[in-house]
């Protein structure tokens, strides 16, 4: 976190949220500020580190998810802060089970986060509590599945080697019984 | 009325697509929909090592494929911890620099077609493709160039590349004048990016737009000056800013950013210039090839060659973000890696994605003919918001 000291960070962060589990990331190679805090309280973090005129965090830089399995809480949700004015970045992380992957939604605090939760959405099937408008973004609507996960395997389909390709070979269809396919979008 | 603008329209600038809702040919919502170039890049590289990821990077924003270079392998260095060697820094400065003018020539030469300046592309056209003689001349691509590596260069630069670099940027200034001229006292040109599209600085920050757009609100936000890379801050160059946030200051923004991406590339020349002939990458073996005359002469060095190429390097358990200022935006790249040769995840957080988000804020109460000058001047790469 360049420009702000994180000391500072925790000891603002527990005054004004007593009683917070608060855990700094450690390890040798984690090159940047990194916070664990609860899912649950994410909100009022979010805008007190926005508003609080000491770190002025105006910006979410991206929010992405990340799959640990198979550790146990399977999922972290990433948010990175950047403060204009402080000239500091922060990464907050959000720890979430595999059971229930659900996180309050940050749009209220910075209305970029829309995208980036829908595509945390899209990727891993993590739900934003209260999103305006959690759907798909950059799958098509009817994609099964979560495909950043890490049980989804890349390459669902298998390659067509000449020993399994008979089997694979579907009669073509029957162009006359073929209909246009129903479009439907609304603008919301 | 419903209007679907796009994906199949030229000017959105590849497949985006724009659900309107109109009444008559005043916008009463816009909604930005994507996806239809996705490609399952941040999948894809949690499947190869991160030499491998470097080409997929070239696919991003095409029209600054270095600038997507230098972010990926600067991520990469940031959790190595390792630093390319000077002449690779200004070697990498001078090459983003001149992508930054190409990237903001194609810009300059789509958005004005759109809303009517034909000469004008023809004009930029034309310096983009010195620029990317330029790259073919140093990698061998027009367009993937996939140049730099993690801890410097792919290879060295050729003899006779700083006198073609140094005739691009002596003659540039000049070109920017002519387009200048073309444009930015043209009454039509006024009328149609004039007080169009405003974006207020206090919305495109809330909003997370980075880059030109984000300058032309008039915030002086430059990743370049506030968290510099690859020695950035020894060069001397201004940030533009607007002061209306609307289509025109972005242009101006956009303008003047390319005068002074020709400043620094003409600092970075002089600079390989004093530098002279040196390390084009680190020796570090364990991360980075050796010379491959080194390969044919040294055992060590073949076991190297062997190891790199064979399974990649191995950093260390823990994860990095590093952002650069790319023609759009802030491009940044999140690695976390577990210790394999391949990162566990790479989240790549690219400036379209987020600009094009500011659209509806642009262009809703407005006309539908200011869509299309809003989505010019946002200069979005779909390869790049889809990836």
């Amino acid at each position: 976190m360049t420009g702000l000291a994180p000391e500072r960070f925790e000891e603002r962060l527990r005054e004004r949220f007593p009683g917070l589990s608060l855990r700094r990331q450690t390890g040798a190679a984690v090159r940047d500020d990194t916070w664990f805090v609860p899912g649950e309280q994410i909100v009022e973090i979010c805008t007190f580190l926005r508003d609080d005129p000491e770190f002025d965090f105006a910006m979410l830089a991206w929010l992405g998810g990340v799959d640990l399995l198979p550790r146990e809480p399977r999922f972290e949700v990433v948010y990175s802060l950047l403060s204009l004015s402080r000239n500091a970045r922060l990464h907050l992380k959000v720890a979430l089970s595999e059971e229930n992957p659900r996180v309050p939604t940050v749009t209220g605090v910075w209305p970029t986060a829309n995208w980036h939760e829908r595509e945390a959405f899209d990727f891993y099937g993590i739900t934003f509590a209260g999103h305006p408008d959690l759907t798909r973004i950059l799958l098509p609507e009817d994609w099964v599945g979560w495909p950043l996960r890490k049980d989804s395997p890349l390459g669902y389909e298998e390659v067509a080697f000449t020993h399994n390709t008979p089997a694979r070979i579907k009669p073509a269809p029957d162009l006359k019984k073929l209909k246009p396919r129903k479009v439907t979008f609304r603008a919301h | 009325m419903t209007l679907n603008m796009g994906p199949q329209h030229p000017s959105t600038h590849g497949v985006l697509r724009v659900a309107l809702e109109l009444d008559g040919e005043t916008v009463l919502k816009a909604k930005p929909v994507i996806g239809y170039l996705h490609t399952g890049m941040e999948k894809q590289a949690e499947y190869k090592t991160y030499t491998q990821s470097i080409p997929q990077t070239d696919r991003m924003d095409y029209l600054a494929p270095m600038s997507n270079n230098l972010a990926f392998c600067l991520a990469a260095e940031k959790l190595l911890a390792i630093e390319a060697p000077p002449r690779a820094q200004a070697v990498r400065v001078l090459l983003t620099e001149l992508t930054r003018i190409s990237a903001h020539c194609v810009w300059l030469g789509t958005h004005a077609l759109d809303i009517g300046a034909m000469t004008v592309f023809f004009y930029c056209f034309r310096e983009r493709e010195k620029v990317l003689s330029i790259y073919d001349m140093v990698c061998g691509a027009r367009m993937t160039a996939s140049y730099f590596r993690v801890g410097g260069l792919s290879m060295d630069i050729p003899e006779g590349f700083l006198e073609k670099c140094r005739k691009f940027v002596d003659e540039m200034p000049a070109h920017v004048d002519e387009y200048e001229r073309l444009l930015s006292k043209n009454p039509i040109w006024l009328a149609r990016t004039k007080g169009v599209a405003p974006l207020a600085a206090r919305d495109a920050i809330a909003m997370g737009a980075t880059g030109p757009t984000l300058r032309g609100s008039g915030v002086a936000w430059d990743l370049r000056k506030a968290q510099p890379y690859s020695s950035y801050e020894s060069y001397d160059f201004e940030i533009p800013v607007g002061a209306h946030g609307d289509a025109y200051d972005r242009y101006a923004v956009r303008v003047r950013e390319m005068r002074e991406a020709t400043r620094i590339a003409d600092q970075a020349i002089e600079r390989i210039r004093s530098i002279g002939p040196g390390d084009y990458r680190l020796r570090d073996y364990k991360y980075v090839l050796p010379p491959k005359h080194e390969v044919k002469t040294s055992m060590e060095a073949l076991i190297h060659h062997f190891k790199i190429v064979a399974h990649g390097f191995f950093p260390p358990v823990g994860e990095a973000y590093q952002a650069i200022e790319a023609p759009k935006g802030e491009l940044g790249f999140y690695f976390v890696s577990d210790g394999t040769p391949r990162p566990w995840r790479m989240k790549v957080r690219s400036p379209s994605f987020v600009n094009l988000q500011t659209l509806p804020a642009m262009v809703e109460g407005r006309l539908v003919a200011d869509v299309i000058a809003a989505i010019g001047s946002l200069d979005i790469v779909l390869g790049e918001i889809d990836r």
